[in-house]
């Protein structure tokens, strides 16, 4: 199974699930803020091609890794996401936090 | 300031009597069975042969309507243990009339003493669990009507419909 979080030139990528909801949300929430919290990454690459279901749990969680990787000078990128992932990241006013990439 | 339109709950009930089809989900609010209970919506309205986008926003707007009852209904934290007590469960009602699915989500949580000041765009009072504020509002972004009925103590049900197909 590919690792949900991986490191690589101080960038943290997260592969996001499947259907990403309040269920799933904890989990990458505590996953991601040891690895920034701890300086081990400034930059988050969330990668959003497995993700077929995004409600405003999925916000809650790109805003608050924001927050924290912005508070380090970090930047904050999504990638792979599909037209319903950024229609929501849209509508939610994230689009000034977070670059989307192809 | 969201304002509400008591009509669209009155307009619920009326159009009930002329559903084709109808449907009862009750569950136990565990984080779990939101994904459950998104999906069970989306199958049950598939006879009104919906596109890909309308299915997806019933389930959206079915989600954040499901995590607000477990969530601030019930204060249930994902990852932590808490016991169940009698009355939780949630409940969903949804129904078919012509080219309209009706859906209606009952809690019996602590409600909400100001309805219109929680429906307002990033607006959460659970900032600490990472809640965006923006569950109401994604509701009314994707469904047609959206109506809110809470107050303390009484639960707080949910009631939304949406035109499927020939838009």
């Amino acid at each position: 199974m590919e690792e949900m979080f991986t490191i690589e030139d101080n960038c943290l990528r997260i592969v996001m699930p499947e259907e990403l909801d309040h269920h799933k949300a904890g989990q990458i929430r505590e996953g991601a803020d040891e690895y920034l919290l701890s300086g081990k990454a400034r930059h988050v690459v969330f990668d959003f091609s497995k993700t077929r279901f995004m409600d405003s749990s999925g916000i809650g969680v790109i805003a608050g890794r924001y927050q924290k990787a912005a508070s380090y000078g970090g930047k904050v990128v999504a990638i792979h996401a599909n037209s319903r992932i950024r229609k929501i990241i849209m509508l939610s006013g994230l689009k000034d936090m977070i670059e989307i990439m192809d | 300031m969201v304002k509400q339109n008591r009509e669209i709950q009155n307009s619920f009930y009326k159009s009930r009597e002329d559903a084709v089809n109808k449907m009862e989900l009750r569950f136990t609010p565990l984080s779990e069975n939101e994904g459950f209970a998104r999906v069970a919506v989306a199958a049950f309205m598939t006879e009104l042969d919906p596109t890909l986008e309308e299915v997806e926003d019933v389930k959206t707007a079915v989600s954040e309507a499901v995590t607000n009852s477990i969530i601030h209904g019930y204060e249930r934290v994902e990852g932590k243990e808490q016991a169940l007590e009698g009355e939780q469960w949630v409940l969903i009602e949804a129904y078919l009339t012509k080219g309209t699915v009706h859906i209606r989500i009952e809690d019996k949580g602590v409600g909400m003493e100001d309805v219109e000041k929680a429906m307002e765009p990033l607006f959460t009072t659970k900032p600490e669990l990472e809640r965006s504020g923006m569950g109401f509002a994604f509701m009314e972004a994707f469904m047609d009507e959206l109506y809110v009925e809470s107050g303390p103590g009484d639960g707080t049900v949910v009631y939304m419909s949406k035109q499927i197909g020939g838009q």
